[in-house]
């Protein structure tokens, strides 16, 4: 008895204190308690080793040249130039011609869009097909599709080179638009399938009774209601894509060569004197198109690479 | 399906017919370019094909010359050291930033953005950046010099023996954020209760990551070792960018060698040999993992 008094007590005196905004629950931790220090100071340095490339980046692009000979990459611009920017973009010179990276931002965008769409075109009928029509042997096709991802691209680039030559598209844009299409589809696909088949069956089932066909139901239905799926497979492809290097440098001719090809022409040119500060400023260009889809995109970004990683 | 039943009815294979039309495309790729070209690319790699593919059969002879050349050699070892030390690290890093980050600490958003960010960067990118940073004559080295430490030698792009481990710097500034979001995953998918009960039980803090969680996180270690062997073994526009295979040709790779030997070097025989040992690489990889994931692992259900 006496113990129920007491904890009743305990409760009125308990109760006023509880409608504070302020501490109930846990007792509140330090804020530099050892702990957090370490916790913190480790995570602030590990913050600054991946945010000093970007720093050292943006700082060299600013300076001009006579400044970066004097040394310190780190320090911050005495005078603030926008000079290399403007060379990097419009005057810089790849051995070939000397009209700067707007040429190859321009190519990389001709081949990102169409082949983004494309791709996701595909992917998107492909895995809709795999989630609701299956058909005899459409899991051993996609079995073969998932670890074709896996093959080193290395093994299958001649034979492409192959069947583009005979197709007469080898070199063209649209060669590199199909290649891009064929080595995205394996997590695309895997993406699509899988979003689709989480979707509830009786939506599709419905459809059917009512008599809709195979693509009613998929432009009428199942595009709708996938609209986040596709926005991830499109950070997915867009970054993907824009980063890619080696399809780029096999699959097309010169004049056609997308941007990250040509900043390494570029920055890597034998001839001529190093221009450091033309280099990071045409460095960054070539990044701010994936940076830009990382910063807007934010957690899908994530989710996306999560499902893009095994494409390595 | 046996052959009467399929005769009994003939409309079989315009069952479904849409799907079948709509999937043409992933059925020739899977068939013709993934299945077919590798085939093909094996097949090949018997031959001495010299500036176009033809069908003179030399046996092992690209294999032996392969393996005989000293710069594949170099490749190799160059993949091995970088490989180990890029999943030893990078799993090291990940983990440590992911169980960091798992604190419950503030700004966790933007911590995560700013590991993240370089991954969205290409390799030509990163390779570009890091080639500056380690710039002998301005970069690391010459800052830390000008602050005093005058002998401070910090030079791996041109110095033979290291310029691997330079490129290693570069790919874990890239790749590390990735890990880190993977393991992240991982532990916010271990049960509340665990720690809990670690924590009544009075066990400390890094003997329950070690003992307890890290054990419970075996698949996603294992779906990140996959993900990152994957993507050693075709690093290629990394090296490119950051070294061009230099200084001579100790920092190669087999991704280069390939595509050197196919598309410089006119010499397909030897490129279809050097990309057919990067299959079967990446095969004694993936293939106990598949066995793991889908084949014996039953228990998994």
């Amino acid at each position: 008895m006496p113990d129920t008094i007491a904890l009743k007590t305990a409760e009125v005196a308990l109760a006023p204190v509880k409608s504070f905004d302020g501490p109930n629950g846990k007792k509140p931790k330090r804020v530099l308690s050892p702990r957090n220090i370490m916790l913190y100071g480790t995570l602030f340095v590990a913050a600054a080793y991946y945010l000093l490339p970007l720093y050292v980046m943006i700082v060299t692009s600013l300076k001009g040249m006579p400044e970066i000979r004097m040394g310190n990459i780190f320090s911050p611009p005495m005078e603030i130039t926008f000079e290399p920017w403007v060379k990097a973009w419009a005057t810089a010179c790849t051995g070939l011609n000397c009209d700067g990276l707007s040429r190859g931002f321009w190519n990389s965008v001709r081949i990102t869009v169409p082949s983004v769409i494309v791709s996701i075109a595909i992917a998107s009928v492909n895995g809709y097909a795999l989630a609701n029509w299956r058909f005899k042997g459409s899991e051993l096709f996609f079995s073969i599709l998932v670890i074709g991802a896996f093959i080193p691209y290395q093994v299958m680039i001649y034979p492409i080179v192959i069947v583009l030559r005979e197709m007469g598209i080898y070199g063209t844009l649209t060669g590199l638009i199909i290649v891009h299409s064929i080595f995205g589809m394996p997590i695309l696909t895997l993406l699509f399938r899988n979003y689709f088949a989480s979707l509830p069956q009786e939506l599709f089932k419905a459809a059917r009774v009512d008599g809709a066909g195979f693509w009613q139901i998929f432009l009428k239905i199942m595009v709708p209601m996938s609209l986040p799926i596709f926005v991830v497979a499109m950070i997915l492809q867009v970054t993907g894509i824009w980063n890619d290097f080696l399809f780029g440098v096999v699959f097309t001719r010169p004049e056609y060569y997308p941007m990250t090809v040509q900043l390494n022409n570029i920055v890597n040119s034998v001839q001529g004197v190093k221009e450091y500060n033309v280099n990071m400023a045409a460095t960054i260009l070539t990044g701010l198109v994936p940076l830009i889809v990382y910063f807007v995109s934010g957690r899908l970004f994530v989710r996306g690479i999560a499902a893009g990683a095994v494409k390595g | 399906m046996t052959g009467p039943a399929k005769a009994g009815r003939p409309n079989q294979l315009l069952r479904n017919l849409n799907s079948k039309i709509a999937s043409i495309p992933m059925i020739l790729t899977a068939v013709v370019i993934f299945l077919g070209g590798t085939v093909w690319t094996v097949f090949y790699s018997f031959t001495n094909s010299k500036l176009l593919p033809r069908m003179s059969f030399v046996g092992f002879d690209q294999y032996k010359r392969l393996w005989a050349a000293p710069r594949w050699i170099v490749s190799i070892e160059n993949l091995a050291l970088y490989g180990i030390f890029s999943l030893i690290f990078s799993l090291v890093i990940g983990f440590t930033l992911a169980a960091l980050m798992d604190q419950k600490i503030r700004f966790e958003n933007a911590f995560r953005t700013i590991f993240l960010y370089p991954f969205a960067l290409s390799f030509i990118v990163t390779g570009l950046v890091w080639q500056w940073v380690l710039n002998p004559e301005f970069g690391v080295q010459s800052v830390v010099r000008s602050l005093g430490w005058t002998s401070f030698t910090f030079d791996p792009l041109y110095t033979p023996s290291i310029v691997i481990y330079g490129v290693l710097i570069a790919a874990l500034w890239q790749g590390t954020g990735l890990v880190m979001c993977l393991m992240l995953a991982g532990l916010r998918g271990i049960d509340e209760d665990i720690w809990k009960a670690s924590r009544v039980d009075g066990i400390p803090m890094w003997k329950t990551y070690l003992f307890i969680v890290i054990p419970m996180m075996r698949p996603v270690f294992i779906t990140t070792l996959v993900i990152i062997a994957s993507g050693i073994v075709k690093v290629y526009d990394l090296v490119v960018a950051q070294t061009s295979g230099g200084p001579g040709i100790s920092s190669e790779v087999p991704a280069k060698y390939v595509y050197d030997y196919m598309f410089q070097a006119q010499n397909l025989g030897q490129g279809f040999a050097a990309s057919t040992m990067m299959l079967i690489t990446v095969a004694i990889i993936i293939i106990p993992w598949a066995y793991l994931e889908f084949g014996g692992g039953r228990k998994r259900a």
